[in-house]
């Protein structure tokens, strides 16, 4: 089976107009599911992945053949049970993992579009997947969820689409991207530019990659998603495979190696024009700024039921940036609940087991689903 | 406390917005839900309570009702609950004033510290009183702030807000308070639940 046959796709054949003034047409949005839509059609969560994430939410990644993202959390009698919901993921628009993207061939020039492709935000993201309510003929979903880059888009859904979801489950995320957080995206995004190889985005067409710039980005990246205190903890001071300090630059520390390996694996899973568009589209995420500084407006519409999550230790996208979006809907009198889970494992608690994450996960769904 | 749950139930209307403040595990929250057709929302400060809370499907947020209370715009409730305590605050007063900017109405309870065993424990012992409703020692309570029914009353007047209702609970049986039984049910009243509003500003 090639990769082609392993990725569902559906072409929308809405135009869509972007963000940035361009309009997009019959063009691919790649998707998985996972348990199934009752007669009523009335169980389906939509799920929104992360920056460097995919539709393949549980299970084996048929593509890269290792579990899904979130396999701990979305499966049979896990936080998101798939005995009782049906779970719809798609490839964010801009990704490289079958929907319409940077490595996608532009039709007028028969060349991959590299950085021709046109700059694509959160918003333009929710808007294609939309579409996919149509296609399973979903009239209103019981939840949109979502981590980091996937909370934004949670909340930029329920503002756009105010009465097709139930509930709402923004985790670790913000509403409008730090300069903290662009300052990050950027570093990486020159790390790519960095390397020769990359050609300007033209990579495709020379036949390289600029696998050394996009593993840079993510060991970069990767240390944002952690914290110092987990990071102490899990490497320390440990030395790889050697009983002491070489007094050379080749990975003497564990935490060295392990970045390293971090990056190294990642290239060989993800585009790196995929990266910079990724990364430009959760830099321009700010609902505050589109809602003329007051985020409320952005939910004034909605009588979805809220459950905002975030982590001690994230300082990614730290609690108080959470807390401003309870506010915000506190401050309209919106249905919304917040906790803050206790966990040493940074940014990246949202893709991990935290019991304590998954145990209110699972029971705001489940208590939210036996009251509809 | 059951018979607490009731009288506060009782003091709140049909068809109304209501915040529980320091909701704790959520058990007034779904009496309250149970017994009367209210839209009520919690706030606590225990990670632990919030979770048990979500887990019976409450619409609570974690936070510390000190500072968190500022979210709430004007008047966003018909009733803002203080269940026993307003003395475990640093700053009663700000708190008081919190509730009813945020509330149009709100029900405190206290502890009621002029209970004659609590005077007799002091008298006798000599020692700060540790009882069946004051269990902690003076140097581990989280009840910084005790106060007396009479210091409730009297601290309406001095930062201005009405008591709508004043309530007893003595042995699980409830009773009004007045001004002339006021010194009874200051020496009797194991807890006193106050209906308080802010006065009319114009």
């Amino acid at each position: 089976m090639n990769i082609k046959e392993k990725i569902k796709t559906i072409v929308i054949d809405k135009p869509l107009k972007l963000d940035c003034g361009q309009t997009i047409n019959k063009f691919p949005l790649a998707y998985e599911t996972y348990g199934s839509l009752n007669e009523n059609k009335d169980n389906a969560i939509l799920v929104f992945h992360a920056l460097t994430g995919d539709q393949f939410v549980t299970g084996l990644n048929p593509i890269t053949n290792k579990d899904g993202w979130w396999s701990f959390a979305v499966g049979p009698n896990k936080s998101i049970d798939t005995n009782k919901y049906f779970v719809i993921c798609s490839n964010v628009l801009g990704g490289c993992m079958g929907s319409f993207g940077p490595s996608h061939e532009n039709p007028e020039t028969k060349k991959t579009y590299g950085t021709d492709f046109p700059v694509i935000t959160i918003n333009d993201m929710v808007n294609a997947q939309i579409n996919l309510l149509d296609h399973f003929g979903i009239k209103k979903l019981f939840s949109v969820v979502g981590g980091s880059m996937g909370g934004m888009q949670v909340l930029q859904f329920v503002s756009n689409f105010p009465d097709k979801t139930k509930t709402a489950v923004p985790i670790a995320c913000t509403s409008s991207h730090s300069a903290q957080n662009i300052a990050l995206n950027e570093l990486g995004r020159q790390a790519i530019a960095a390397d020769h190889n990359w050609m300007n985005g033209n990579y495709t067409s020379k036949n390289t990659v600029p696998d050394k710039g996009l593993a840079v980005a993510r060991m970069a990246a990767h240390i944002t998603y952690l914290s110092k205190k987990g990071l102490q903890e899990k490497f320390g001071r440990k030395l790889q495979e050697r009983d002491d300090l070489k007094f050379g630059f080749d990975a003497d520390f564990q935490i060295e190696s392990y970045l390293r390996y971090q990056g190294s694996v990642f290239v060989d899973r993800f585009d790196a024009n995929s990266y910079l568009y990724i990364t430009r589209a959760m830099d321009y995420f700010d609902l505050v700024k589109q809602f003329n500084g007051n985020l409320s407006n952005a939910f004034k519409n909605t009588k979805a039921k809220f459950f905002v999550m975030s982590f001690t230790s994230d300082w990614l996208y730290p609690t108080q940036e959470n807390k401003d979006i309870v506010i915000a809907l506190n401050a309209i009198g919106a249905d919304v609940g917040f906790v803050e889970i206790e966990s040493d494992k940074g940014h990246d608690s949202f893709l991990l087991e935290v019991p304590d994450f998954l145990k209110a996960f699972k029971n705001f769904l489940d208590q939210a689903y036996s009251e509809k | 406390m059951k018979s607490e749950y009731k009288i506060i139930t009782d003091l709140i209307e049909e068809n109304t917005r209501v915040l529980d403040v320091g909701c704790n595990d959520g058990t007034l929250m779904e009496f309250l839900k149970k017994n009367k057709d209210v839209d009520i929302r919690g706030i606590e400060i225990s990670k632990e309570k919030v979770q048990i809370c979500v887990s019976k499907g409450l619409t609570v947020i974690e936070g510390n009702a000190e500072f968190d209370l500022k979210q709430f715009p004007n008047d966003s409730f018909d009733y803002v609950i203080l269940g026993q305590t307003l003395q475990a605050f640093i700053n009663p007063e700000i708190v008081i004033k919190e509730l009813l900017r945020v509330g149009k109405k709100a029900i405190v309870t206290i502890p009621n510290f002029g209970h004659w065993k609590v005077r007799l424990n002091l008298l006798i012992k000599g020692t700060m009183p540790v009882t069946k409703t004051l269990p902690n020692n003076w140097y581990n309570t989280p009840n910084i702030h005790m106060c007396t029914i009479k210091d409730f009353v009297k601290f309406s007047r001095t930062i201005d807000f009405k008591i709508f209702k004043s309530l007893a609970l003595i042995n699980k049986n409830v009773s009004y308070i007045n001004d002339s039984n006021l010194f009874f049910k200051n020496l009797f009243a194991e807890l006193g639940i106050f209906l308080i509003e802010k006065y009319n500003e114009n």
